[in-house]
Formats: structure tokens, C-alpha cells, sequence
């Protein structure tokens, strides 16, 4: 659809799941992609897939709670493709299930660090490049970052993981006022339950405990969306390909929620 | 881009401003589309536009507050295109500025008619058409009522305006809800202040009124936007197609907001 063609997108937490889903459907339409993650060798399996379906990719190790690594990306992905005009803020921690009175500070400050702090980070060393191209497009350079339903509403033994994705919602509509002078727009998404090897992961821990608790996790999940059942990738890299094109060029400093109905009762 | 390929909509207030600009970008996205209005001429020279450019579309002259008329409009559709798939309230007014304690019963009323009314009796009438055709689609049904910024915060002067607008949205919440089994997905978009005829033509009367007052006006919206400028019908035209397609499959409930930054401060 070259909805964001000739753009230059980074995108965190890219080598599986909605960074990966994302890095696709944006290289359909068009961009380069930088694919920064920890995961190398899904990373390798995620380009492979892009480069079959006729899209130009590549990968930079990174750990996102590190600043050094963020000027890094960046600057490999200027040197690679020219620029940047699409951040992706995805790579996230979902974390362990803990009460807050017997959460360490240690567990607290490791899911900030990368949920949160990664996104400032993200924004910080992105924004020096996005500047310089963001006349380029009608609708400027976007900034998209991946926060949550638990970015709008609580969730128990849940603290760390809202904490951080109502910062980054609120972070997102601090940024968007500032940079707006600059031609950069700054968003958030809001997923419901969807689908990604990230969900399952905590299937095995679940099912240690008590046999069959990670369907039942599943089942009572979709019981909380409307819409009947969990979302997929492909839900949030859509709503992602919207925001960094053109077509969104009025939308910033705000929220699009993806999420099956979830929030709306 | 045919992202709306073969789905029919209906469109109200379709003649011209958003709703004019909502069915051309729909009809270039492949679906057929009927524009309702009672503005007859200017309907004319939209249609005009979306058959030059090899789209398919007619016109029904349709006061929204009418029940009746309603079902007439829903009938005309089924019988030029088979049914609707997306629904587009849109016809809207902008209504009186007194001051509170000078709002007659009638003037809210009337505008609440128009405003809020005419989006449950659009929501009442089409669905029994779009129930039985949402299963043909990957993202089922479409409704969109265009709310406002003015949904979302509130405004000195704009009792009535407000409250439809906010009534939209919640309106658009629970429909969702209700909504959601018979795969229909409802929401809502908030456009911040949009150069159509309607806000063009309150900054001409008030040039009128007062030499220098409507340009002051547009220059103090302007500055309440951190993208310094309005948006263009196109910006909203772009939020609708989204949310119409089959990309916002998992989107229902929200409210999608298109506003230049005005609601992130």
C-alpha cells in the first residue's frame, strides 16, 4: 500500500510478537526498517520474513534501558538508511505477578528501566534525527510507543507494569506538545489482551501451579473483550502503520486503543 | 487503496466539510457509497467529484432528527447497494452560544435532536442491515459518529454542544458493547477544530459583525493547537476510512481522536 514509503522506521522489541508484526507491515508500506532487539536469532527468522515479502530490514543488537545502545541504534540506523522518521517504542517486560507490599525495588526499578525509561531514552536520541526530516512528509516524523489498557486502568499485583505504561501514555502527551513545533507527532497505543509468545510465556509457570490455569487465564481474558476473542499482531501493527503515515498527520498527543472493547465497560 | 472494497456506507451530513470529504476517500477505498443530507446543490457537486474520480455514489435528502426518514434512508440504501456495512453519523450542528442561563429549552433540545438523537435513531436503523452482513467481513459492521474534542473536554457557551458530544461517546461505548456478539464494531472520533464550511462560515459572520473578530478567532484556535494549525476534513476523512476498514478489525468502543494536540495540554 506504500503508506509510509520511502520512510526510515526503528522499531524496539522487533523480533517477535507486535515489534515484529509491526517491522512488516511497515516495511509493506514502504519503510526501511531497523529491527533492534535481544532476541537474534528470532530477529534473523523476522527479517528473513520481510526480506520474502519483497521488504528491506535489518537488525542492531540493543538493549533499550542502556543509553549508549540508543545512540548506537540510531546512529547505525542513519548509517544504513539516511535517517529516521518512525520510532517504534514496543520492547516491554510484562513481568511477575506480585503483590505491592512484597514488590523489591529492585524488580520495581528493572520493568521502569526498560518500559518506561527505554521509551525516554528511545525518544531522546531519535528525536535529534527526526527533526531534520520531518519536512519531508505531510505528516511529519512519528513516534509511536506501545503502552497498554493497564495504561488506563489497574490491574492487581500489577503495579510496576501500570505504573510504567501510564507513564508512557502520559510521557507520549508531553512529548507530543513539545516536539509539535518541530513537525513530530508523538502517540500511544493501547492493546487489550493480544495474542504473542509474550502472553504465553507465562504459560508453564501458570500450569506448575495448578493444572490448567493458563487456559482458564485465556478463557476469563476473552470473557473481558466484547469483541469475543484475543487481539492479534496484525490488530496493533495495523493501528501502528496508521499513526506513521501520512493519513494521521492531524493525531497527536493521544491514545488509540486497541482493545476488543476491553475499556469500554 | 480499495480498503474498503465492496462494503457500502452511509454517510450522513455527506453533502460537504467532513462528511463530503469521509465519502470521496471511501469511495476511492472501493465501497459504494450513499451521502444523506438536505443540502441538495452541494450534495450534487460531491457526487459530481467522487464520479469523476470512477467512484460509485447517491444522494437521499434526510433530516437526521426524523425517525421516519431514517428508516427511508436505510431502504434506499438496500435497494441501491443491498444493505450498509458502514455507517457514518456525521450530520451535525454547531448551535447556540448563549450564555447558560440564556439557553431556551428549545434551542438544546434542538440541537440535541440533531446531534445526539439522530446518532441512536442512525445506530437503531441500520443495524438490523448491518447484522445480517457484518459476517462478510474479516472486522464485521462499521459505525462512526463523529464526536468532538468538545466530547472530551468542555467549552464556556457550548452547554449543548458538549452534551450531544459527550453523549456520542458514550452512546458509541455502549452500543459497542451491546454490539459486539453480532460482530459490529462502534466508535467514536473527535476532530479538533476542522477549516470546514461550517467553522468558515461562523468566522465570516463574525468578520461581519466586527471587522478584524474573525480573524482574531482564528488565529486564537490556531494557538490552541500545539501543530499550530487547524486540520483539514481530510485529516478526519483519514480517521474514518481507518476505522471502516478491516485494518481496525479490534477496535471498538474507543474513541479515536484527531485533534493536532488540543486535548494533550
Amino acid at each position: 500500500m506504500n503508506r509510509v514509503d520511502g520512510k526510515i522506521a526503528l522499531v524496539t522489541g522487533g523480533a517477535r510478537g507486535l515489534g515484529a508484526m509491526s517491522a512488516r507491515v511497515l516495511a509493506k508500506g514502504g519503510a526501511k526498517v531497523v529491527i533492534t532487539d535481544m532476541r537474534q536469532t528470532d530477529s534473523a527468522k523476522t527479517l528473513e520474513t520481510i526480506r520474502a515479502e519483497g521488504g528491506e530490514a535489518s537488525f542492531f543488537r540493543h538493549d533499550v534501558a542502556n543509553e549508549d545502545q540508543w545512540a548506537a541504534a540510531v546512529k547505525f540506523t542513519v548509517d544504513t538508511y539516511g535517517g529516521l522518521d518512525i520510532l517504534l517504542n514496543n520492547a516491554g517486560v510484562g513481568g511477575a505477578a506480585k503483590p505491592l507490599e512484597s514488590l523489591s525495588l529492585d524488580a520495581w526499578r528493572h520493568m521502569m528501566s526498560i518500559n518506561l525509561d527505554g521509551v525516554f531514552l528511545g525518544m531522546k536520541h531519535a528525536v535529534p534525527v527526526m527533526k531534520t526530516r520531518a519536512h519531508m512528509w505531510p505528516g511529519g516524523g512519528s513516534i509511536i510507543s506501545i503502552s497498554s489498557i493497564m495504561g488506563f486502568i489497574g490491574g492487581t499485583h500489577a503495579a510496576a507494569y501500570c505504573a510504567s505504561k501510564g507513564g508512557v501514555r502520559l510521557l507520549t502527551k508531553a512529548a507530543a506538545l513539545e516536539l509539535a513545533p518541530a513537525k513530530i507527532r508523538v502517540n500511544s497505543v493501547h492493546p487489550g489482551f493480544i495474542d504473542t509468545p509474550g502472553l504465553r510465556m507465562g504459560e508453564a509457570v501458570m500450569n506448575a501451579r495448578s493444572e490448567g490455569a493458563f487456559q482458564r487465564f485465556i478463557d476469563d481474558a476473552v470473557s473481558r473483550h466484547p469483541i469475543g476473542r484475543l487481539g492479534r499482531d496484525e490488530d496493533i501493527a495495523n493501528a501502528v502503520c496508521f499513526l506513521a503515515s501520512d493519513d494521521a498527520a492531524f493525531v497527536t498527543g493521544t491514545e488509540v486503543v486497541v482493545d476488543g472493547g476491553y475499556l469500554a465497560q | 487503496m480499495n480498503r474498503v472494497d465492496g462494503k457500502v456506507a452511509l454517510i450522513t451530513g455527506g453533502a460537504r466539510g467532513i462528511g463530503g470529504m469521509s465519502a470521496q476517500v471511501l469511495a476511492q477505498g472501493g465501497a459504494k457509497i450513499v451521502i444523506t443530507d438536505l443540502r441538495e446543490e452541494e450534495a450534487g457537486v460531491t457526487l459530481a467529484a467522487i464520479k469523476a474520480a470512477g467512484g460509485d455514489a447517491k444522494f437521499f435528502r434526510h433530516d437526521v432528527a426524523q425517525e421516519d426518514q431514517w428508516a427511508a434512508a436505510v431502504k434506499f440504501a438496500t435497494d441501491s447497494y443491498g444493505g450498509v456495512d458502514i455507517l457514518l453519523n456525521n450530520a451535525g450542528i454547531g448551535g447556540s452560544t448563549r450564555p447558560l442561563e440564556e439557553l431556551t429549552l428549545e434551542s438544546w433540545r434542538h440541537l440535541l435532536s440533531i446531534n445526539l438523537d439522530g446518532v441512536f435513531l442512525g445506530f437503531k436503523h441500520c443495524i438490523p442491515s448491518m447484522k445480517s452482513r457484518a459476517h462478510m467481513w474479516a472486522g464485521g459492521g462499521s459505525i462512526i459518529s463523529i464526536s468532538s474534542i468538545m466530547g472530551l473536554v468542555g467549552g464556556a457557551r457550548q452547554m449543548a454542544y458538549c452534551a450531544s458530544k459527550g453523549g456520542v461517546r458514550l452512546l458509541t461505548k455502549a452500543a459497542a458493547i451491546e454490539l459486539a456478539p453480532s460482530k459490529i464494531r462502534v466508535n467514536s472520533v473527535h476532530p479538533g477544530f476542522i477549516s470546514t464550511p461550517l467553522l468558515m462560515g461562523e468566522m465570516e459572520r463574525m468578520e461581519k459583525r466586527s471587522q478584524g473578530l474573525g480573524k482574531r478567532y482564528q488565529s486564537n484556535i490556531e494557538a490552541m493547537h500545539p501543530l499550530g494549525h487547524m486540520g483539514k476534513d481530510l485529516d478526519i476523512a483519514n480517521a474514518v476510512c481507518f476505522l471502516a476498514s478491516d485494518d481496525a478489525a479490534f477496535m471498538t468502543g474507543t474513541e479515536l481522536v484527531v485533534d493536532g494536540g488540543y486535548t494533550a495540554q
